[in-house]
């Protein structure tokens, strides 16, 4: 990193190069994420429809899974098994994952039927498809960790499936520790990621637009003239 | 409590699940209940008016 500032005499070129890494990072950041199109404040016409609510309700419940997870890591087993409070938290924690699942399900119907890979979107498409299955993954790894004989029963269900692909070194349902540090360490971190990089996406391309009628020439201008505020 | 037991009531869980069969398929009532109301969230999502969307036309 340069400790120079560019001076005011600095042409817009030399000024373009200064700043090292971080000048470099904020450059393509400012790039591809300007302020306005990464918290815009007016959507497409389009977008007023209740389908495309379903990607916000889910990362809602996602926030609610994450903080009734993180309460639940901070009480303990004997909390969240033996009070009421335990057992509303832990609860809340069930049901919130159920809403987040069938949120997520129902956006993904949405997204398929209009095929949402439209216009340069694939990338948009692909990391949520593989957060919905490494969220199946946090969900399975939760049942996992229970304590209870329906963990007991899955694990032993789950064992010969995941050992006959060769995974059962780093993913052994019978290891309760192994299983607790991937429900609450590793795969809610990669589905926290994924689900940032996907918004970020979806800020970047744009809301995918709806199919034009049938008698429209061309499918790709479908962007619709008109706006609403988001 | 009586609110507790009224919710309670409808939906007995202290027994062994209900499956339906359909060839190799087999569910639980509980996973094609939930599926179900899915299916029609998904189409009321569709079908139902946007708050506002008349105003704006």
């Amino acid at each position: 990193m340069t400790s120079v500032p560019a001076s005011p005499g600095d042409t817009p070129a030399a000024q373009e190069e200064t700043g090292g890494w971080t000048g470099w990072v904020r450059r393509r950041a400012l790039r591809s994420f300007p302020p306005e199109q990464l918290l815009p404040d007016k959507q497409p016409i389009y977008v007023a429809s209740w389908i495309y609510v379903f990607g916000v309700a889910t990362i809602a419940a996602f926030i609610v899974v994450l903080a009734t997870g993180g309460i639940l890591a901070l009480r303990g087993p004997a909390w969240w098994h033996g009070s009421s409070v335990g057992h509303y938290v832990n609860s809340l924690h069930l049901w919130s994952v159920e809403i987040f699942m069938a949120f997520m399900v129902i956006h993904l119907w949405g997204k398929f039927f209009m095929a949402a890979w439209r216009g340069k979107r694939a990338l948009t498409w692909i990391t949520g498809a593989v957060s919905f299955l490494a969220s199946i993954g946090t969900a399975f790894t939760g049942y996992l960790t229970q304590q209870n004989l329906a963990s007991q029963w899955v694990s032993t269900q789950a064992k010969d499936g995941l050992n006959s692909v060769g995974i059962g070194a780093y993913f052994n349902v019978l290891d309760f520790g192994q299983m607790l540090m991937w429900h609450i360490v590793l795969l809610p971190l990669g589905v926290g990621i994924l689900v940032v990089a996907h918004v970020l996406l979806v800020r970047r391309h744009g809301v995918v637009p709806p199919f034009p009628p049938k008698d429209t020439p061309s499918r790709d201008a479908t962007v619709a003239e008109g706006s609403v505020q988001a | 409590m009586r609110l507790a037991l009224a919710l309670m009531s409808p939906i007995n869980l202290n027994h062994p699940g209900r499956y339906v069969h359909w060839g190799v398929i087999q569910i639980s009532v509980a996973n094609l209940v939930l599926i179900l109301i899915m299916v029609a969230v998904f189409a009321a999502a569709i079908l139902l008016p946007f708050p506002g969307t008349r105003r704006r036309k």
